[in-house]
């Protein structure tokens, strides 16, 4: 299963109530390598690991496969400064 | 019909089986894990060794850890596919490089990077009774001034 963009930025958009989401595959098209930006009030009071872990977790299944990824993961009020 | 149960069965006995080794190989690998991160303040499971990474993402933890002048023990996942698959399942975290400090998973390159920016790394290194290279230059500025 290849990803694409797309299907990852509407997973995580769908999945975190995310109100902005950026998806930039780096591998040229290979699928395996990725790098988002997720925007959603369900990282409020959280730490940045668990942060992670939550989109991790949404992911679960693509990143057996996706091998690079890289991200960040900030609130609505963050990510407006 | 005494070959049709051994047919039916003989799958099923050598299918747990399997999982009852898988279990065991699992369970030493973790215990190993366990060791290595207890043993030391700073552990980084990384892909290639410090002074000849393997991964962009490897390289930026090993970066961090010069700048910072963090004494770690590093293990090089690439030469022992049963940790760099058991501490995957060991920190519940999907990607290589990953760091531990007093025992405890912290984070991959992005979390140590942005740790590293917000000047949390520093904090965390302190809690355990490492002075980064950082705080020491910028005290070092401060008296010269």
């Amino acid at each position: 299963m290849v990803y694409t963009e797309e299907y990852i930025k509407e997973k995580l958009t769908k999945e975190l109530d995310a109100v902005h989401v950026e998806v930039i595959d780096d591998s040229d098209g290979c699928g395996a390598k990725f790098s988002v930006l997720v925007v959603s009030d369900k990282f409020q009071g959280k730490p940045l690991l668990a942060r992670h872990k939550l989109v991790n977790s949404v992911l679960q299944e693509e990143l057996k496969t996706i091998h690079a990824f890289s991200q960040k993961a900030l609130t609505v009020e963050q990510w407006k400064k | 019909m005494n070959s049709l149960i051994r047919r039916s069965i003989y799958p099923l006995y050598c299918n747990n089986f399997k999982i009852s080794t898988r279990y065991f190989a699992d369970g030493a690998v973790k215990e190993k894990i366990d060791q290595i991160v207890k043993n030391n303040k700073v552990v980084v499971f990384m892909k290639g060794i410090p002074d000849a990474p393997r991964c962009g993402f490897s390289n930026a933890v090993v970066q961090i850890m010069r700048m910072h002048a963090v004494p770690y023990e590093s293990h090089d996942v690439l030469s022992d596919e049963n940790i760099r698959q058991g501490i995957k399942d060991y920190s519940n975290w999907p990607t290589i490089p990953q760091v531990f400090i007093n025992g405890e998973f912290v984070g991959g390159c992005d979390i140590m990077l942005q740790m590293h920016q917000s000047g949390e790394l520093v904090e965390e290194l302190k809690k355990v009774g490492i002075k980064s290279a950082l705080l020491t230059a910028e005290e070092s500025k401060k008296e010269g001034a």
